[in-house]
């Protein structure tokens, strides 16, 4: 058998991501294992990027500090990685008298969270700070430090930092089965068996099947599938703000918010499912996300759709995150919905806290590597408008993906990084190609040429 | 490739952004009117734009008076641009304009660079309506396309699509899918489209499903794409409600143009309504002085013989420009329509502008008349009255442009109307 590693994490998405590059941080020899082809393939890419506060959670809850400590942390660790953030602000709507008598109970609840900035609105401030919205908002709450962050590029870094610091990433490895022995975990992949002290389980749509192959049984994931509607960027000029509405006790509703790529999104619908697969749109969840956001913004529905996708959220029956840590070496991370990007950091300190608690020896690395992850948001310089870089490498001015101004540079570096594109979503991922508005019309054959090409090149 | 001229910042009398039929043919009509120092700038590897990878007959009939397969017309409208004196810069995107400074910002690997012009034509054509714009909902398997990227995929990459096709859409351009699906060996498994009959020419039609025997499903919605990493099928609903599941590995999402307006558009040009592209007047001027728009942008989606007559008649109107800007006019009416008719082209009304290109105005309908007849109306009196040959959606009609020096430039805007 083969090594044994300190701790094997299960899940490559955002958290599973965050806690392995933690841990690798901290001297441990680390395996992450992901079932996909890809890091980020699973609820980390499809969400609505919003970079929470934690405002509006429960007060007294985990996921309530993690919230707010992650988003803290995202501000903290964005040197060392180079992730975008906008600190756009949110603006409640409050659009009937029920919804304008709750802002009230809202303010109380972010103090109750420790969060004293949010600011009320009348209806005539409302217009002044979001003059598109449609007729009829009665008022709301502004949230300054709510704002956008970019999911995919998050996940992609974290990733990069772990492989870079000595962790192991084993990609299509879904695990299928696990057993103990001699003091350790050994987990069956479907790629080979791995060895590990430690088992992390933040395998997050699967972290309820992950748990019970543990030999546990704590709780049960309900997808919630949520489904958007990404506009053109011809779009973003109409918004300022994430606009959000006055939530009920299932759902934060649908939400109308730019995003750093420089679109607009409308979404998400919630619709508690049984098929953890059910990841497809459908003709009522797109129309209603249409009537909704013709009420908020009538000149967004106007805008030509650009994508439309759906993703899960990883709930489940209790009203908090689902974590442990057991004495058989096992950390139960499941149940993180819809906030775990904006938790995630906060989330691997935890880890890390309750690990070395419980003795697992560690020893910050002395010089860690770190590796800025490609600029994706609009918000910063693009490659493609970086003269002193393309003078530098003219495969920076070769632009291949016209609508979202990729660059030859950009898709060979991707192709050819630490933790690889190995198809075009990972590629659409990592560089924004093929997800502008002409959908691969003029530039959809070249990429998926240079895809099979690079990735074959990759693996010879 | 020859050595291409290389960007700098520089000051131009025109750019041409797009180096399609319509921007090649203006290049070319510019070196004949003696205007030199035009430069035309295009985002791939080669100009010609669509007509590039579009490897079947059909091209050149109204320009040159002769048909041509497409990359040959292509070949041919570039070369001849270039003969004229015009420069051609390829692999060049514009990223952003400034309509009032008339500076445009290009990246290309040689650098990253502002130009400044006299005169900037922006024809950078349409695109077809992808998937997710059509709010077609499922998955998001690998294996949908749109005619663009599969026409690219099998004549400039000689790739294949698949085995099994459905096309979605029944306009010219549909049956172009089909002949380069067949070039692909790649078999028809249905057409579809939600009207009630096809939109090409009835010889297209019959043709092309007698030689390769699939059936035009007509009033069928496609409501959903299946399959988790490749299409697995198509499901489709007919007027009756009733669902089926076409079995296919790829869907090929077919016309429903759009004008590639986001020059246009960040420019701050007015935009029309209706086609969604740049309002233009009948010398193809927009709403900014010292801007022009030509071919597609304009009118999503004519032939590209008549993208390149539009580039042929924008000469003069630029030559005029030329030769006295501070004279141009700054004020227009509009041409507004009204009953089931998706757009006019042109459709600005200033007080000098007289003839259109080819002495034609294009007008699209959004439902199937029979000899349809129009008339165009200025506050009580009616400018111009005439049938047309046909109404038929996702296909231009053309039609006189006499009136145009009936219109009083003081009046209220006209009005284009179908007569019941």
């Amino acid at each position: 058998m083969e090594q044994t590693f300190d701790v094997a994490v299960i899940g490559g998405g955002a958290v599973g991501c965050a806690i392995a590059s933690a841990l690798v941080r901290e001297s441990l020899q680390v395996v992450l294992l992901e079932a996909a082809v890809d890091v980020g393939a699973g609820t980390s890419k499809a969400n609505t990027a919003i970079w929470h506060t934690g405002f509006d959670a429960k007060p007294g809850t985990l996921e309530a500090r993690l919230v707010a400590r992650g988003h803290h942390l995202l501000t903290e660790r964005q040197a060392d990685f180079g992730w975008p953030l906008e600190r756009t602000g949110a603006l409640l709507v409050a659009w009937d008298a029920d919804q304008l008598s709750r802002l009230d109970s809202i303010i109380a609840n972010a103090q109750a969270n420790g969060y004293s900035k949010v600011e009320v609105k009348s209806a005539s401030q409302v217009y002044e700070l979001e003059p598109n919205l449609g007729a009829g908002a009665l008022g709301g709450l502004l949230v300054p430090d709510e704002g956008l962050l970019d999911p995919w590029s998050i996940v992609i870094a974290l990733a990069t930092d772990f492989v870079v610091n000595g962790g192991t990433l084993r990609r299509k490895a879904a695990v299928t089965g696990a057993k103990r022995a001699a003091g350790a975990h050994e987990l069956q992949t479907s790629t080979g068996s791995v060895r590990a002290t430690w088992v992390i389980n933040a395998a997050g749509l699967n972290s309820d099947v992950v748990d019970r192959l543990l030999g546990h049984d704590g709780f049960t994931i309900i997808p919630r599938r949520g489904q958007l509607i990404v506009f053109d960027k011809l779009a973003r000029q109409l918004i300022t703000h994430v606009i959000l509405p006055v939530p009920t006790a299932t759902t934060k509703g649908v939400l109308v918010s730019p995003t750093v790529y420089g679109n607009v999104l409308l979404g998400p619908t919630a619709e508690d499912l049984i098929d953890k697969s059910a990841t497809g749109t459908t003709a009522e969840g797109l129309a209603t996300l249409l009537a909704k956001g013709r009420a908020i913004m009538p000149s967004l529905i106007a805008e030509e759709v650009t994508a439309t996708y759906s993703g899960l959220r990883a709930a489940s029956e209790h009203s908090d995150y689902c974590y442990d840590a057991f004495p058989d070496q096992y950390v139960r991370v499941g149940g993180i919905r819809s906030t775990g990007i904006s938790s995630a950091l906060a989330i691997a300190e935890h880890v890390v806290a309750d690990l070395r608690e419980r003795g697992v020896k560690m020893a910050g690395l002395a010089a860690p590597t770190t590796v800025q992850i490609p600029n994706l948001a609009e918000s910063r310089m693009r490659p493609y408008q970086d003269a002193a870089r393309i003078a530098a490498d003219p495969a920076y001015g070769r632009v291949l993906c016209l609508c979202e101004r990729v660059s030859l540079g950009e898709v060979r570096d991707a192709l050819t990084s630490p933790v690889p594109a190995s198809d075009l979503d990972g590629l659409r991922r990592r560089t924004r190609a093929l997800a502008g508005r002409c959908q691969g019309f003029h530039c959809g054959a070249m990429i998926t040429e240079m895809t099979s090409a690079w990735s074959g090149h990759s693996h010879a | 490739m020859p050595d291409l001229p290389q960007p700098t910042d520089e000051d131009v009398d025109v750019v041409i952004i797009g180096a399609g039929p319509a921007g090649l043919t203006l290049a070319h009509a510019l070196g004949e009117l003696n205007i030199e120092n035009v430069l035309v700038i295009d985002r791939d590897t080669q100009p010609g734009g669509v007509p590039r990878y579009s490897d079947h007959h059909g091209y050149g009939l109204r320009d040159l008076r002769q048909p041509l397969r497409g990359p040959i017309y292509a070949g041919h409208l570039a070369l001849r641009a270039v003969k004229g004196g015009a420069r051609i810069m390829t692999e060049a995107t514009v990223t952003d304009i400034n309509a009032t400074k008339r500076t445009i910002e290009v990246t290309a690997p040689s650098g990253r660079v502002t130009i400044k012009a006299k005169v900037i034509v922006i024809a950078t054509g349409c695109r077809e309506r992808p998937r997710a714009a059509r709010l077609v909902p499922g998955t998001r398997p690998a294996g949908v396309f749109t005619t663009g990227w599969l026409q690219r995929l099998v004549h400039l990459q000689h790739g294949s699509p698949g085995k099994r096709a459905v096309i979605v859409g029944a306009e010219h351009v549909s049956y172009s899918a089909v002949l380069t699906l067949r070039h692909a060996k790649c078999s028809i498994v249905a057409m579809v489209t939600e009207r009630s009959r096809h939109d090409s020419f009835t010889a297209f039609n019959i043709g092309a499903r007698a030689r390769w025997r699939f059936p035009l499903l007509t009033q069928t919605t496609v409501t959903g794409i299946l399959g988790d990493h490749q299409v697995a099928g198509v499901q489709i609903q007919d007027a009756k409600g009733r669902m089926k599941v076409l079995d296919c590995d790829n869907v090929i999402f077919t016309g429903d143009w759009i004008s590639e307006n986001e020059l246009a558009r960040r420019a701050g040009l007015v935009i029309d309504p209706g086609t969604g592209g740049p309002a233009v007047d009948a010398r193809l001027a927009t709403s900014a002085p010292g801007i022009f728009a030509i071919g597609n942008v304009l009118h999503p989606a004519a032939t590209a013989d008549i993208c390149a007559l539009d580039g042929a008649h924008a000469a003069a109107g630029i030559a005029d420009y030329l030769g006295a800007p501070g004279s141009w006019p700054t004020r227009s009416l509009r041409l507004r329509t009204e009953g089931p008719i998706d757009w006019v082209s042109p459709n600005l009304l200033p007080p000098t502008a007289r003839t259109a290109a080819r002495g034609k105005v294009l007008v699209q309908f959004n439902e199937r008349r029979r000899l349809p007849r129009l008339e165009i109306v200025q506050g009580g009196a009616r400018l111009w009255s005439g049938y047309v040959p046909w109404g038929i959606p996702t296909r231009p009609v053309p039609i006189s442009d006499s009136w145009l020096a009936a219109v009083s430039a003081t009046g209220p805007d006209p009005i284009l109307r179908v007569l019941p």
